[in-house]
């Protein structure tokens, strides 16, 4: 029967907060960035100039069918060979993360825009709204309300994909798990431990989730 | 004065034409109703003015002035006259058409703040006092999927309102309420028509349409079939489509 000590395991458990701690620098980055690269390539795709179109779909695919471990290697270990750039692994993580979460979010938005009413566009435009104007005021905010559910389901699966990192040696949670486990010779402890911390944040996030969607309903705004 | 003309207006869609060569001349405090059957383009046509449609050939002139020019496929306008051009055109759907994320207020005041570049509180002012004039100031703050279809109608036509219109379009917009609606967004309407604004108002209603308009316009095979008086095509038609389509709406009294 294995005997559990989590003892020598907080004892250093400083070495796990730091990596928890670049795993949300890592997440909110990605996120964030995501959430800006994801509108643009949205907007491009439904672009009527097929210059912006296809482009943004290329970018789209690309980072939709190709494995994510695969895109953190060429950022980190090949992207310098081309341009010089002192590429550290934080650098490289984000912008793996940044574009590959933009391209799940272009998809999503994608997807509520066009699903908004033909309606709503006609009805801002009666009144003299430009193009521009109906998508920020009008459409937008119905689409991202539509694809909150999707969105959130997107950020969750990007934070546990995060852990890629460790590849690079970006010291992240799983990556200080690693250290700490050899450290102690506590592997099971370590890394119960670990499965504990993402359990409890994506289960927070998730039910922060919960809460504004709730708030959207309460408006009563749907049912229209 | 002229508010509106429509010269040779033709319009098809993918090969079958809905009307073609359709002229009409609008004058000021005119009250247009247009009716005829499912199909017959009567939307076609009202989409056509404030160009939610591209008519394929003709010329539009609203308030004196000229539309767009002649294109190869129909009529070209640049970003900016299209917008002048709909702030002259107030429309109002059937299916209302209202932004389910804005409060009520919000719907009404969103073109002033936007489009007109009226700070938020002028906005709000403006959009309250329209809302007056609909008998839903009360409701300023509520969200639409919380209204009945005729309050939402209502709502629909003071966004319309807030824009200072020259001409108001409106599309079936009662057909989409229960019939015990109906009358409230009629008597809007006619209250509108009563203050002396020039509007084209397309509608199955044709008691009301009697009541409220100056003439009518009959659509059928590919334009305007007949028009008149109240009295000419409603209760005298000449021609035998006019005289079915009458016959089949038995239920109007006048
Ligand atoms: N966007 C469109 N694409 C193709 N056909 C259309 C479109 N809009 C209208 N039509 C066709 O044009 C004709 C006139 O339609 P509409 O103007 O809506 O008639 P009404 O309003 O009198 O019922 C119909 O045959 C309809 O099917
Ligand atoms: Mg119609």
């Amino acid at each position: 029967m294995y005997e559990w000590d989590f003892g020598p395991v907080l004892a250093e458990s400083g070495v796990l907060l730091a990596g928890f701690r670049n795993t949300l620098e890592l997440t909110a980055t990605a996120l964030a960035g995501g959430l800006v690269v994801g509108l643009l390539l949205a907007l491009a795709r439904l672009s009527p100039r097929r210059r912006l179109r296809w482009p943004a779909g290329v970018v789209i695919e690309v980072f939709r069918t190709t494995p994510p471990l695969v895109q953190l290697f060429w950022f980190y270990f090949g992207l310098p060979i081309v341009v010089s750039v002192e590429m550290t692994p934080f650098l490289a993580a984000a912008l793996t993360f940044t574009i590959q979460s933009g391209a799940f979010f272009a998809e999503i938005l994608r997807a509520g825009i066009v699903s908004i009413e033909r309606g709503q566009w006609e009805a801002a435009s009666a009144i003299g709204m430009r193009p521009h104007q109906t998508m920020r005021r009008v459409i937008l905010p119905q689409a991202v309300k539509r694809m909150f559910p999707s969105m959130m389901e997107r950020s969750i699966e990007l934070m546990k994909t995060t852990t890629l990192v460790a590849t690079v040696s970006y010291a992240d949670l799983l990556f200080q798990a690693n250290e700490l486990a050899q450290k102690t010779f506590r592997p099971l402890e370590v890394f119960t431990l670990v499965a504990l911390v993402y359990f409890v944040a994506i289960t927070c996030l998730s039910g922060l989730g919960s809460l504004l969607e709730r708030r959207f309903a309460r408006s009563g705004e749907f049912a229209a | 004065m002229s508010v509106l003309k429509l010269v040779g207006i033709s319009k098809s869609f993918g090969g079958t034409r809905v009307f073609e060569n359709v002229d009409l001349d609008v004058e000021k405090g005119d009250r247009i109703a247009i009716l005829g059957a499912s199909g017959s383009g009567k939307s076609t046509l009202l989409r056509c003015i404030n160009l939610l449609e591209t008519p394929d050939a003709g010329s539009i002139e609203i308030g004196g002035t000229k539309v767009g020019s002649a294109g190869r496929s129909g009529l070209r306008i640049s970003e900016r006259d299209l917008q002048a051009l709909r702030l002259r055109a107030g429309m109002v759907f059937q299916q209302f058409n209202l932004f389910p994320h804005m409060t009520v207020a919000g719907n009404v005041a969103e073109g002033l703040s936007t489009v007109r570049r009226m700070s938020r509180p002028d906005a709000r002012t403006r959009a309250i006092m329209e809302l007056a004039r609909v008998g839903l100031a009360d409701k300023a703050d509520a969200y639409p999927a919380r209204l009945s279809g005729g309050q939402k109608q209502r709502v629909a036509i003071a966004r319309a309102l807030a824009m200072d219109p020259e001409i108001l379009l409106f599309d079936e917009p009662t057909s989409a309420l229960d019939p015990a609606l109906v009358g409230e967004v009629l008597g809007v309407i006619e209250q509108l028509a009563e203050e002396g604004r020039t509007m084209l108002l397309v509608t199955h209603e044709i008691g009301f349409a009697y009541h409220v308009a100056n003439r009518i316009l009959f659509l059928a095979e590919g334009g305007i079939y007949e028009s008149g008086t109240p009295d000419e095509v409603l209760k005298h038609p000449r021609r035998p489509l006019t005289q079915h389509f009458l016959k089949e709406h038995k239920r109007f009294q006048f």
